[in-house]
C-alpha cells in the first residue's frame, strides 16, 4: 500500500472533526436596551396556517416599528438542525413537536432563555404548569410554548342514541361496555360499525396520548424507562388486549384496512364508522369543515380511577432562540410576543383553532363561547393531564414502547410482565444510542 | 520530464478526482470517523471507539430491520430481473406495434417512487381500492395487501415489477443483440423456443443480468422511499412532520427496512454516531455482496475467456 495513502486518509479525518460545530456562548443585552434590526423566524406551516402567523407577525411589526421579520415557512425540525449544525439557521425557529426539546436543550442549540426571563421579568407562572415541563430540558428552559394541543374523546351522538346510552363514557369499563354497544356487525359477521377502536396504531391511539386514562409514568426520576415497573401500563394494556380479543384481533385489523386516512374526508369517526374516537381540538376545524352535519359530543379521556377523570394528553409547538441566531434581542422580543401577549396568544388561538397558553387567553371570553372548545380549554387545564417528558434521544422511548405494544395486541408476548421488563431494557438500550 | 507528464496527466485527472474525492472519499472516511463516535449534529462528537458497533448486538430493531431487507433482497431483485427478462422476451416477439407496447410498458419507470406508491396503496386498499373489488367480482377474497404484514412486502414487491421498465430496456437491448445466426443455427437442429431461450438467449446476456444483480442488490439495500410512503399512507396516517416516522414499517414492522431504522435513529433520536456505524455495516454488506458477485461471475466465464 502506498504509504501516502493513511496520510491522506488521517488528514481527511482531521478535516471531518474540525467540520462540527464548536460551542458558542451568548451574552444579553442590558435591561432597557432598544431592541431593533431583522429577526429571521422559520416556522413548519404551509397555506391557512402560515397566513395566520403572517397576520399576527404583522401585528408585532406595528407594535414594534424597529424590528422587521423575515419569515420561512415550511421548514421542519430536520432542516432547522442540519442548518444549526452547520453554523447558521433561525433567529427564530417553530418547531412542531416537543420531542426536540430534549435535544435543543442539551446541545446548546437552542439557547437558554433563562436569562432573558428574568431581565424582562416575565411572569412564567401564567403559562400552563404542562407546557412549562415540555419546553425545558434539564432545568435549562431553551424553549417557550406555543399554543397546544388537548387529547380527549370524541363521541357520535347519533350512534349513542341509537344504542340507547345516555352521555360519554368516563371510565375505561363504561367505554368498554359502550364500545360493544356501539358496535354493528354484517351479516357476514364482519365489522360494520365499531364502537371503539382500540389498536395503539390507529390514528391518534399512540400510547402517548392514552397514559393519561390510567395515569401511566414514562420516566423514572434518573431518565430511565419506567414502563416495566409502572403497573398502570399494565392495566392500560390488560384493558385494551381483552376489548380486542372481544372483537376478534384479525377483524380489527380487516375493519381499520378498509378506512379512510385520518386527515382526509374519509376519517373513520367523521364517516361515522367509529363511535368513539381519541383526537384533538384541531378535528374541530376539520368537522366543521368536512362533516358538518355529523352530531358529535366532546368529552375528557375516560379513565381507569374516577378521581383521575377531567385531563387528557397535552402537547404542543414551541418557540427558540437558535444559538447562531444573528440578532438573539429581537429574536427574544418576537416570542415573547408570541408566546406571553395575552391579545397575541389569544387571536393565534383563534386563527389556528389550537388551545391557547397563557392564564389570560385561556379565560378569553370568546374562545370559551363554543362550547366544544371549552371542553378542550377545560381538559387542558386540567391537573390530570400529562405530557410526555423531553429526553436527548426525543421520541425514541415512545416509539420503542409503541413497537412493543404492536407484538402485545397482537398476541404475540405471551407474558406482559416479562415482556414489559424486556421493553425497560429496550427503551434503555435505544435511549443511550442517542442520549 | 517526467514528473513533467505526471502533472499533465494528472491535470486532466482532475476533475474527476476531486469529484472522487470531494463526493465520495471524504463523505466516507468522515462516516467511518463519526461512526466511531457519539454525535448529534449539534454538539462536539465524543470519541467512544467501538461502542457504536458493539452497540448492534442487542439491538432488536436492527434485527427486524435487516431480516426485512434480507426478505427484500432475496425476493425482489430475482423477481424484478425475471420480470425484466421475461417481459423483453414477449416484446421481442410482437410483430406489430413493438415501439407502442415497449413505451407502455417503460412509462411507469418514469413515475415519481413516491407518487407510484401512493397510487399503488389505494388501488390495493382493501374495502375501498378496485383490486379486492374486481377479485371479489371473480370470486375471489383479496388479501390486505399493505394492511397485512404477510402481504406488505409481495405489494412492494409488485410495485417493483410494475415499474421495472428501466431493467426491461437494458435487457430489451440485450435480447436484441444476440445474434440471429445463433437461433437461425439452433432452429436448424431442432431446438425448441425453451431451449432456444435457455442455451442461446440467457448465455448471451449474462453480462446483463450480473449488471441487473448487482445494482438490483445495492438498490434493495438501500431501499427506503417505497416502504416508508406506503407505511404512511396504509396506516392511514399520512402526515407531515412530528409523526413522520411513526408509521414506519406498518403494518407490525413488515416494511421496515434498514435505511428506515437508520434514518430514524439518526435524524429522530439524534444519534447520529450510531447511524454513521449502521450506514458503514450496509457499505461493507454491500460491497461484500458485489466482490463476491463479480467473482462468482468470473468463475462462470472462465470457459469463454
Amino acid at each position: 500500500m502506498n504509504k501516502r495513502i493513511p496520510y491522506a486518509l488521517f488528514a481527511i479525518v482531521l478535516v471531518a472533526a474540525g467540520c462540527t460545530p464548536a460551542p458558542k456562548e451568548t451574552k444579553i443585552a442590558d435591561p432597557g436596551t432598544q431592541v431593533s434590526g431583522t429577526v429571521e423566524l422559520w416556522h413548519f406551516f404551509t397555506e391557512r396556517e402560515a397566513d395566520a402567523i403572517d397576520t399576527v407577525v404583522k401585528d408585532f411589526e406595528s407594535s414594534h416599528p424597529n424590528i422587521k421579520v423575515t419569515i420561512k415557512p415550511g421548514q421542519d425540525d430536520a432542516k432547522v438542525t442540519q442548518a444549526i449544525g452547520a453554523g447558521n439557521g433561525p433567529d427564530v425557529g417553530l418547531s412542531y413537536s416537543t420531542d426536540i426539546v430534549g435535544k435543543f436543550c442539551s446541545s446548546g442549540a437552542w439557547v437558554d432563555l433563562g436569562q432573558y426571563i428574568s431581565r424582562d421579568k416575565v411572569d412564567l407562572n401564567q403559562l400552563n404548569a404542562t407546557t412549562r415541563s415540555y419546553t425545558e430540558f434539564d432545568g435549562k428552559r431553551c424553549a417557550m410554548p406555543f399554543l397546544a394541543d388537548a387529547y380527549g374523546m370524541y363521541y357520535n351522538k347519533d350512534l349513542f342514541a341509537k344504542a340507547g346510552i345516555a352521555g360519554p363514557p368516563k371510565t375505561l369499563d363504561e367505554l368498554t361496555e359502550d364500545a360493544k354497544k356501539l358496535t354493528v356487525k354484517n351479516a357476514d359477521g364482519s365489522l360494520k360499525t365499531v364502537g371503539f377502536l382500540p389498536l395503539f396504531d390507529f390514528y391518534e391511539n399512540a400510547p402517548a396520548h392514552l397514559a393519561p386514562a390510567v395515569g401511566a409514568k414514562w420516566l423514572t426520576a434518573d431518565g430511565k424507562s419506567a414502563v416495566g415497573t409502572d403497573p398502570a401500563w399494565k392495566t392500560l394494556l390488560t384493558w385494551q388486549k381483552s376489548l380486542i380479543d372481544w372483537y376478534g384481533y384479525d377483524n380489527l385489523v380487516k375493519f381499520r384496512a378498509g378506512l379512510g386516512d385520518e386527515f382526509s374526508a374519509d376519517n373513520a369517526f367523521q364517516k361515522g364508522q367509529v363511535a368513539i374516537n381519541i383526537d384533538a381540538e384541531y378535528r374541530l376545524a376539520f368537522l366543521k369543515d368536512q362533516a358538518p352535519s355529523l352530531k358529535y359530543g366532546v368529552a375528557p379521556l375516560p379513565t381507569s380511577d374516577p378521581a383521575r377523570y377531567g385531563g387528557g394528553y397535552v402537547t404542543g409547538n414551541i418557540l427558540g432562540i437558535g444559538k447562531n441566531a444573528k440578532n438573539p434581542e429581537a429574536a427574544w422580543e418576537l416570542i415573547k410576543y408570541l408566546t406571553t401577549n395575552d391579545q397575541a396568544v389569544t387571536k393565534l388561538a383563534g386563527l389556528l383553532k389550537n388551545v391557547p397558553t397563557t392564564t389570560k387567553s385561556l379565560a378569553d371570553p370568546a374562545l370559551n363561547a363554543d362550547a366544544d372548545f371549552k371542553a378542550f380549554i377545560d381538559i387542558f387545564n386540567n391537573p390530570n393531564s400529562s405530557t410526555t417528558p423531553p429526553t436527548a434521544s426525543g421520541p425514541a422511548y415512545q416509539e420503542t414502547f409503541q413497537q412493543f405494544l404492536l407484538n402485545v395486541q397482537s398476541g404475540k408476548v405471551k407474558n406482559l410482565d416479562s415482556g414489559l421488563a424486556d421493553a425497560d431494557k429496550q427503551i434503555n438500550n435505544v435511549m443511550n444510542l442517542g442520549g | 520530464m517526467r514528473l513533467r507528464r505526471n502533472l499533465t496527466t494528472l491535470s486532466f485527472l482532475a476533475p474527476a478526482l476531486i469529484g472522487i474525492v470531494v463526493f465520495l472519499v471524504y463523505p466516507l472516511v468522515s462516516a467511518a470517523y463519526f461512526s466511531l463516535t457519539k454525535f448529534d449534529l449539534l454538539t462536539v462528537p465524543k470519541w467512544v471507539g467501538l461502542d457504536n458497533y458493539k452497540s448492534m448486538i442487542d439491538d432488536p430493531f436492527l434485527l427486524q430491520a435487516a431480516r426485512n431487507t434480507l426478505w427484500m433482497v432475496v425476493v425482489f431483485v430475482p423477481a424484478r430481473i425475471i420480470g425484466a427478462i421475461g417481459l423483453s422476451m414477449l416484446l421481442t416477439q410482437l410483430k406489430r406495434g413493438a415501439g407502442f407496447f415497449r413505451t407502455v410498458f417503460y412509462l411507469p419507470a418514469l413515475v415519481p417512487p413516491v407518487a407510484a406508491t401512493i397510487a399503488f396503496v389505494y388501488l390495493l386498499k382493501p374495502g375501498t381500492g378496485p383490486v379486492n373489488h374486481f377479485l371479489a367480482k371473480i370470486g375471489i377474497d383479496g388479501p390486505l395487501w399493505f394492511n397485512s404484514p404477510a402481504w406488505a412486502k409481495p405489494a412492494l414487491v409488485l410495485l417493483g415489477l410494475w415499474a421495472v421498465g428501466d431493467l426491461m430496456i437494458i435487457f430489451l437491448a440485450a435480447v436484441l443483440g444476440v445474434p440471429e445466426s445463433l437461433y437461425e443455427a439452433a432452429s436448424l437442429d431442432g431446438a425448441n423456443a425453451w431451449q432456444r431461450f435457455w442455451s442461446i438467449t440467457l448465455p448471451s446476456i449474462r453480462p446483463v443480468i450480473l449488471f441487473a444483480a448487482v445494482t438490483g442488490v445495492i438498490y434493495t439495500l438501500q431501499y427506503f422511499d417505497q416502504a416508508a410512503v406506503a407505511g404512511s399512507i396504509a396506516s392511514g396516517q399520512a402526515t407531515t412532520g412530528a409523526g413522520i416516522s411513526q408509521s414506519f414499517g406498518y403494518p407490525d414492522g413488515s416494511t421496515f427496512t434498514y435505511p428506515l431504522w437508520l434514518y430514524t435513529v439518526g435524524f429522530r433520536y439524534n444519534a447520529l454516531g450510531y447511524a454513521n456505524a449502521l450506514a458503514i455495516v450496509l457499505f461493507v454488506v454491500a460491497l461484500g455482496v458485489t466482490v463476491i458477485m463479480l467473482r462468482r461471475a468470473r468463475a462462470f466465464s472462465v470457459e469463454e475467456a
